[in-house]
């Protein structure tokens, strides 16, 4: 495994909703084991970016290579991805009709075929390192926010995959539950997990971010280490952001 | 305990004004109220006693229709004499035990259906069986079993298998309709969207019509379709368009972060509809989903204008016989309170169903 290998490249990526541009010549290069958090003001693409590199979204043109897999229409190609790459939504989405236990077997056992006890363990061992192993049973809706979002993280781990994508994982969470998703994410960042977030924490992008990107009506603005991003920015429009979160 | 010594006049003042008490709280709680409760005591009042004088003060329970006309109430002697013509129809006499046998193993299938726990994949085989045992239990023509054509099969087993053939060949079907017309491929959804239009906008009575008499002739020479088999294609063909449209209903209510949840986890389309997402949306159908299978139920009457003789059309059947001809409301009474059955207890399982399934996905 290289070090320096690029496992995520974005080459020229644009997106269109109809006659709206949500993405603008997008280029990002992401190397394994590297954190970046995606910043920006809301509607500035950033979920619509990392939406496409797992195929929630499609791309009108420009190539997206996730793990040497060209994402594309191809159901193989999608499959490829997807299997290399989990993701952590706004609003958890876990499957309100089954317990946390079976939220996190199912793909396991579907997708990758393995045996039903095989799969319980590794649910179990990622319900416990997300400290939730005694909630197993339980249905989502039993469980608040935060524990929910820690069950959803668990639930992409299962699956071994080799990229994590985090949608805003916090931002629908009660402020005191905030803290126990960022210790898992700051946890799976620890362990050399490729973490790509979008998130509003800028404490925890100064923690584990390799790098920020910030994104700006569809465009990349500004990428830079945290350090350098947050105290000298060079461009305008990422002062004016920076200065507008900062007073909060 | 203390209520036990005290005198008789006492306990009976308390329970007098326990009573007065709820009588006000529920019955004349507001001047409209009262209005309503005194409407409904005197109309009751007034049809009550003569319901049960005509049903039973006066009724003729024996076999005997000059009695009858003597006595003036109902006469059930009709029901004795003809029961058996109106729950089996013309089917041969001595050979009922058939259908009789068919209506407990179509009641003791649907017994086990309609129970959550065995909701497995085996259940959709025993089903099967049953359903095929059933048409060799009545059809016969291997064992010592007699050959029954189609024709003289009839009453409430009839009924049983038009409408439980039905719903149960009809839901699965609907179901593909329901996704095919969420398909993004144009061609799958464009002909999900003609099929169900197209038998939503024709009346179950044209359709079993043209099942009768249209589709013969479109048939080449010398090939003929069984008229009961005709029917009931017919019949799951236009149920799965109304339930297609439920079902439709239900897909549409599932969030879609479930439908990208699923995605991201690497399920295929199929593994996500049949995992994630129709568990979801036909819990939330059920209460239009049994309505129209109680709907399904009572409309396979309707195959009277094609000649079969399902649980009304052989009630008519055993009314036709001269001597009983005047009492044919006591007969329509017994058939409806066959048919209320049926669907008093659909109705009622749907609300359980609803109650069970919701305790298991909201429990808190």
């Amino acid at each position: 495994m290289l070090k320096d290998e690029i496992i995520i490249s974005l080459k020229n990526v644009n997106k269109w909703y109809g006659t709206f541009q949500a993405l603008c010549n997008i280029n990002l290069n992401i190397k394994r084991g590297e954190r970046v958090v995606i910043a920006g003001p809301s509607g500035s693409g950033k979920s619509t970016m990392i939406r496409c590199i797992n195929c929630l979204e499609e791309h009108q043109s420009g190539s997206i290579l996730v793990n040497g897999t060209e994402v594309s229409n191809d159901i193989k190609a999608i499959e490829k991805v997807r299997r290399d790459v989990g993701m952590v939504f706004q609003q958890f989405n876990l499957f309100p009709h089954l317990t946390v236990l079976e939220n996190l077997t199912l793909a396991p056992i579907c997708v990758k075929h393995i045996s039903k006890s095989e799969a319980t363990d590794i649910a179990m061992k990622y319900l416990e390192r997300v400290k939730i192993h005694e909630q197993a049973e339980k249905y989502p809706n039993q469980l608040s926010g935060g524990q929910q979002q820690r069950v959803a993280i668990a639930r992409s781990l299962c699956m071994y995959p080799n990229i994590m994508l985090f949608d805003e994982p916090t931002s629908a969470l009660d402020p005191e539950m905030i803290k126990e998703v960022l210790d898992v994410m700051i946890e799976l960042a620890k362990e050399g997990m490729t973490m790509v977030c979008v998130t509003h924490e800028m404490g925890f992008a100064r923690t584990v971010a390799n790098k920020v990107v910030f994104m700006v009506s569809g465009q990349i603005v500004e990428i830079n280490t945290p350090d350098e991003l947050f105290n000298n920015p060079k461009e305008e429009r990422t002062q004016q952001f920076l200065n507008q979160i900062i007073r909060h | 305990m203390a209520k036990t010594f005290l005198p008789h006049s006492i306990t009976i003042s308390i329970l007098l004004k326990e009573s007065i008490g709820w009588a006000r709280q529920h019955l004349f709680s507001s001047f409209g109220n009262s209005i309503l409760t005194i409407t409904v005591f005197s109309i009751l009042w007034f049809f009550v006693p003569q319901l049960v004088n005509w049903s039973l003060i006066k009724a003729t329970w024996v076999n005997n229709p000059i009695a009858c006309q003597v006595n003036g109430g109902a006469c059930w002697g009709l029901i004795t004499d003809k029961y058996r013509l109106i729950l089996f129809g013309i089917y041969p006499y001595e050979e009922q035990w058939r259908p009789f046998v068919a209506i407990l193993l179509f009641i003791a299938i649907m017994l086990i259906v309609a129970n959550p726990r065995f909701w497995k994949l085996w259940l959709s085989s025993l089903l099967a069986l049953t359903l095929a045992i059933i048409a060799t239990l009545m059809w016969g023509g291997i064992a010592n079993l007699p050959f029954v054509s189609t024709d003289r099969w009839g009453g409430l087993p009839l009924t049983l298998i038009l409408s439980v053939t039905g719903i149960v060949l009809s839901f699965p079907l609907a179901i593909l309709l329901a996704l095919g017309r969420r398909s993004k491929l144009p061609i799958i959804r464009t002909f999900c969207i003609i099929y169900i239009e197209l038998w939503r906008g024709v009346p179950l009575i044209s359709v079993l019509f043209m099942s009768s008499i249209m589709f013969p002739l479109l048939m080449p020479e010398g090939i003929t379709i069984d008229k009961l088999l005709r029917a009931q294609l017919g019949i799951i063909l236009f149920t799965a368009a109304y339930l297609a449209e439920i079902v439709r209903g239900g897909l549409q209510s599932i969030p879609r972060g479930q439908h990208e949840a699923a995605d991201a986890i690497g399920l295929t389309y199929w593994q996500k509809m049949r995992l994630v997402i129709l568990p979801q949306a036909l819990r939330l159908i059920i209460p239009p989903l049994v309505g129209q299978f109680i709907t399904t139920f009572k409309d396979t009457s309707f195959v009277i204008i094609i000649g079969l003789y399902d649980l009304l059309s052989s009630t008519r059947v055993a009314l036709s016989d001269p001597q009983w001809q005047r009492f044919y409301i006591e007969g329509y009474l017994v058939t409806a309170l066959i048919y209320f059955v049926f669907s008093y207890v659909m109705s009622q399982y749907s609300q359980y169903l609803e109650r069970r399934l919701d305790i298991n996905m909201y429990s808190k």
